[in-house]
């Protein structure tokens, strides 16, 4: 039995004995790695120089400033076909942010909703959920996503037929027809009085802990104001803001539904379709998260005489969601990462317009990944640097 | 959810009363989830036989009104959604090369076989070998298959197999490259692991398939089937490096202490101590892994190869003569059937091994 | 991985650096290495038993049995819109033939050469009769289905642009997913060059209710591609599809091919390899023209077998015929 301690206190006499000490080996092996993946790196950049040189492919990022000249379907931000291919990088970017953010929002309260109801005292309903996580957990999304769009919005009626929805809506092949609220002088009104709501409701949210410290039973009456605030502002504000807006309808033209707002099938196809299935992964984070609560809270929720609803309201779900918050961000990246799929069923989001149009057109392949893997890496490492920071700012240590 | 009371015999229409109707809430969710349950079966058995096409040769016979499934679309092509355009002279050796791999897995996955270690060297270095062998051929008198004719489920299984057995390795070395004491090990580790997790596998399949050649010396070029399979080993590898970290962590430090005690170095130490340990304890985590991946490979479909999800799209869109409202809808839940089929499989699977290693645990 | 990666960068060596000629190495390869579209009638797609026909897959074969004699030396390679190129540039390909417009950008800046034109098209739209259009610019305000990554793409846009026309762009990365969208109604109009209208309306479950407008709103002159800097195999390629067009004018057909050794007229004769050496200039064998013409025949057969009357498609030569029956296809002469 020998220890390699005992050696760490003299210098090593002979070649041989520095070839067994530990610290000697753990330099050359980190050298020699080093060199190896210098290598790699070398040969790698070496190699695409040589090839892009020899083939006589522009390079360098010039191209961002040239003019596209080819349109796109949902543009968020001004462009047209005379904008400039850097134009289209940024729609395509937002294209990416927008079903990102739609879909976290609806795969949040849907997953929540399954995750709760996988618990439920009702065997109907807890099963009921267990069959929706298993189904959608075992299939590809990309499946899952042309069903959506190929077999059910696909399928839907000509925009002469179209179904027509109540308040003046539409839903046809072509996608969702609503009409449209332009808020010519309302909507800084309505920003404005919603700034206000949620400053005031955060304020009444303060005091309601104070409120409860003081031994006023839950819901408090500082919160009951507060969900008063919350609700019944911005309904006075939509209100204000309805009468100072004009509102457009979709109306048949010769080939499709004018006017209004048109939401396009991909889209919808690309929401539904990553909602439901990162609603899967998130009910089961929730569920988790839920039973790690210890048994004892739940009881002695039970002994202050709290209902089982109000039990999981007060109780539950605020402590459990130390468990459930890293993981559940995970799954908001992994959705954002997912919605890259979009290319599959041409929903121009940012790998469809960018790694997809602008690198048929261009040709310059390296630098139109490298560009789209960056802004993927920079969005996970900003959210990744946000969760570390809340971790460390609420002393939530990830388990 | 127990409830409560523990009455002695009781009626089981008491007991259904009891789990489903005990307040008048709990009764209004019963009656809703019963509805849901009844609407989706009732849509489902509806589609599928009583409007459903069962005969036909093309898809004239499915474009009637109110057609439901189609299922001739499937009968028709069921080869092709299996192999691809393989030939059919050399479906044997897919057939063969399947044979082989349930006659090591199937005893692999009994609990009471012998010979465990055998059988997984077998799998892991033998198996392999043959298979390159009997699918691609260019030896022993069998004729080349290229890789441009592979598709269907077995381009599917040919990706999650390869991918799950050469990211398995990268992905241990990255997680005791990520815990290593040495910096650069631990730095490069996790440069690389962030690097990949923070991107869609969706871009890392472009740069696979349309940068690679450019990374390469201009005399060197690599088949399209291989380019995708690099991708998916190197994505998933990150992934899988990150499970196996968090066995590592869990392993407590007495054991690395006791190992260090024999004397044992450090590769000996991590491959006879500590890795098969925290390996058995992650093992949930793999095969979620695993299943990640399994359901992954229909993205190859973006990058022009086409497995089981890709040539069942393939067909339904560029074959007029199956063209029915209703074609695709058919072929994809026959696709979502037999993924859900192997992808359910493996969960539970996994569940029922992870039961048995607890038994054991506790004696 | 990365030893994989080594050893493919080992393998460089081994491989012992030829000079950079795509004919050395095809040569030393034993096969030609051709891109071609991934399915489009008429120019390349597999048929039943695996076999690509169409006229950019005949052209693989004349260039194969230039260099080896023996038009069955092509491995088909098929790549979509977006990967063309890349294949080419990254030389997984020798050759691009697969209806690829030529036009300025593509031919100076990504490192190609066009070899010629195979085929002169236009693009046109194909909507369902029951609209009754006339023309493309009643088409404003319609969703118009296009492949992405193409010269359609951005020639629809500059047409509904300079006319200040409103329309719905739905773009997808391959052809086939166009056209099942414009088939289940998802657009109004399905834009791309017309002999491809044509193909793809063959396609359709119900070809007779669709029809193409006679608008063509732009020049598509396709044509097969080489990498650039290699002036012998480029001129293989090039000349190559000149030998086709100039063995319709010489009425040199596969069936005669054989005995135009003896030809009476000089000219024929000299092609064929008769006390001339213009094989060998090309860097092949003086009887390539015998190969070539022998394996797919004279541009004007291809043509017919692949696209017209002897094909589903039925185009008509029109601008293809040759510059003697008033077409386009006018190719240098070879002496």
């Amino acid at each position: 039995m020998r220890s390699p301690d005992l050696k760490r206190w003299r210098e090593p006499a002979t070649w041989k004995e520095a070839a067994y000490d530990p610290g000697v080996r753990a330099a050359v092996f980190q050298v020699l790695l080093a060199l190896a993946i210098a290598f790699l790196a070398y040969e790698i950049v070496s190699n695409t120089i040589e090839n892009l040189r020899k083939q006589n492919i522009a390079s360098g990022f010039g191209f961002l400033s040239e003019t596209a000249g080819f349109d796109i379907s949902q543009t968020p931000i001004p462009y047209s076909s005379k904008s400039t291919y850097g134009a289209a990088f940024l729609v395509g970017l937002a294209n990416t942010l927008i079903v990102a953010f739609i879909g976290i929002a609806i795969a949040t309260v849907l997953g929540f909703t399954i995750g709760i109801a996988r618990l439920s005292p009702n065997w109907l309903v807890a099963k009921l959920a267990l069959s929706y996580v298993e189904l959608i957990r075992n299939m590809p999304l990309l499946l899952q996503l042309l069903v959506w769009y190929v077999a059910v919005l696909r399928t839907l009626p000509f925009p002469q037929d179209a179904l027509a929805l109540p308040g003046g809506g539409f839903l046809d092949v072509r996608g969702l027809h609503l009409p449209r609220f332009s808020l010519d002088s309302g909507g800084g009104i309505l920003l404005a009085v919603l700034a206000l709501a949620l400053a005031g409701a955060w304020w009444l949210k303060r005091q309601a802990g104070i409120d409860r410290e003081a031994g006023q039973t839950v819901p408090t009456r500082a919160q009951r104001v507060g969900w008063g605030l919350v609700i019944a502002v911005p309904t006075i504000a939509v209100a204000i803001a309805f009468a100072a807006s004009s509102v457009s309808y979709p109306v048949l033209g010769r080939f499709n539904h004018e006017g209004g707002l048109s939401i396009e099938p991909e889209f919808l196809a690309l929401v539904i379709g990553l909602s439901t299935y990162t609603a899967a992964f998130i009910a089961e984070i929730v569920r988790a998260g839920l039973q790690g609560v210890p048994r004892g809270q739940r009881e002695a929720a039970a002994a202050l005489g709290l209902s089982r609803r109000q039990a999981l309201r007060l109780v539950i779900l605020p402590q459990s969601l130390r468990i459930i918050i890293p993981p559940l961000t995970n799954q908001y990246l992994n959705l954002t990462k997912n919605s890259s799929l979009a290319v599959a069923i041409g929903y121009p989001d940012l790998v469809s317009v960018f790694s997809g149009t602008v690198l048929n057109q261009t040709g310059q392949a390296v630098e139109v990944i490298l560009i789209t893997m960056a802004v993927y890496l920079a969005i996970s490492l900003a959210t990744a640097a946000f969760m570390n920071w809340f971790n460390k700012r609420t002393s939530w240590a990830e388990r | 959810m127990e409830s409560g009371r523990t009455a002695g015999r009781r009626s089981a229409l008491e007991r259904t009363q009891e789990a489903l109707f005990p307040t008048v809430g709990q009764s209004v969710a019963s009656v809703a989830a019963l509805a849901l349950i009844g609407f989706v079966a009732y849509a489902f058995i509806d589609w599928a036989i009583l409007r459903a096409v069962f005969t036909g040769s093309d898809g004239s016979a499915c474009r009637v009104p109110n057609a439901g499934a189609c299922w001739p679309f499937v009968t028709h092509k069921i080869d092709l959604f299996l192999y691809g355009r393989y030939p059919e002279a050399e479906l044997w050796r897919v057939k063969l090369t399947y044979a082989l791999a349930l006659a090591g897995l199937v005893p692999l996955m009994m609990p009471r076989v012998p010979y465990k270690l055998p059988l997984a060297l077998y799998l892991l270095a033998v198996f392999p070998v043959i298979a390159f062998f009997l699918l691609y051929g260019g030896a022993f008198g069998l004729p080349v298959v290229g890789t441009e004719l592979w598709g269907g489920l077995l381009l599917t299984l040919v990706i999650a197999s390869v991918g799950i057995a050469a990211s398995f390795p990268l992905g241990i070395l990255l997680a005791l490259g990520r815990r290593s004491e040495m910096p650069f090990v631990r730095w490069a580790s996790i440069a690389y692991i962030e690097l990949v997790r923070g991107v869609p596998l969706v871009t890392v399949l472009f740069m696979s398939s349309v940068m690679l050649p450019l990374f390469l010396p201009p005399e060197v070029t690599i088949d399209k089937l291989v380019r995708a399979l690099v991708g998916v080993a190197l994505f998933s590898a990150a992934y899988l490096a990150e499970v196996v970290r968090g066995g590592l962590q869990a392993i407590p430090r007495g054991q690395y202490e006791a190992a260090d005690a024999l004397g044992l170095g450090y590769w000996r130490k991590m491959g006879l101590v500590v890795l098969p340990q925290a390996i058995r304890l992650v093992i949930p985590g793999l095969v979620n892994s695993a299943i990640a991946l399994f359901k992954d490979t229909s993205l190859v479909l973006i990058i022009g190869l086409f497995d089981l999800v890709g040539i069942v799209q393939q067909s339904a869109q560029a074959d007029a003569q199956w063209f029915s409202p209703q074609t695709a809808a058919t072929g994809y839940f026959f696709a979502g059937a037999v993924f859900w089929i192997f992808c359910f499989g493996m969960s539970r699977y996994s569940a029922a091994v992870e039961d048995r290693l607890d038994a054991r645990a506790r004696g | 991985m990365w030893i994989l990666l080594l050893a493919l960068v080992g393998s460089e060596a081994a491989l012992a650096q030829a000079s950079s000629q795509t004919l050395d190495t095809v040569r030393k390869r034993g096969i030609l290495n051709c891109g071609v579209n991934t399915g489009l009638a008429g120019f390349a797609a597999p048929d039943a038993r695996g076999r690509w026909t169409g006229i950019d897959a005949d052209f693989c074969r004349a260039v194969a049995a230039a260099v080896f004699g023996d038009g069955d030396k092509v491995r088909f390679v098929p790549l979509n819109a977006k990967e063309r190129f890349t294949a080419l540039q990254s030389g997984e390909v020798d050759l691009l033939s697969r209806n690829t417009t030529w036009t300025m950008s593509r031919d100076t800046s990504l490192g190609l050469n066009f070899a010629g034109v195979l085929f002169y098209d236009g693009q046109a739209f194909m909507v369902r009769k029951s609209q009754g259009l006339k023309s493309v610019d009643e088409l404003a305000g319609a969703s118009i289905c296009v492949q992405t990554g193409t010269t359609n793409e951005l020639n629809l846009a500059d047409y509904f642009d300079t006319r200040g026309l409103r329309y719905k762009p739905v773009v997808f990365e391959r052809l086939i997913e166009v056209l099942a969208a414009y088939q289940s109604n998802r657009c109004d109009a399905f834009t791309t060059d017309s002999s491809q209208l044509v193909a793809e309306r063959t396609r359709l479950a119900d070809p007779e209710n669709h029809e193409i407008l006679p608008d063509l709103i732009s020049k598509e002159p396709l044509g097969p591609l080489v990498r650039q800097g290699d002036a012998v195999w480029s001129n293989i390629a090039r000349w190559t599809l000149f030998l086709l067009i100039n063995a319709e004018e010489l009425g040199i057909t596969q069936e005669n091919a054989g005995e135009m050794r003896t030809s009476p007229n000089p000219g024929i004769r000299r092609i064929f390899g008769e006390g001339s050496t213009f094989g060998r200039a090309l860097g092949l064998r003086d009887d390539w023209a015998v190969s070539v013409i022998k394996t797919v025949g004279n541009y004007g057969e291809a043509f017919e077998r692949n696209l017209g009357q002897g094909s589903p498609l039925k185009i008509e030569r029109g601008r293809n015929a040759l510059w003697t029956k008033g077409g386009l296809m006018y190719a240098p002469p070879i002496r």
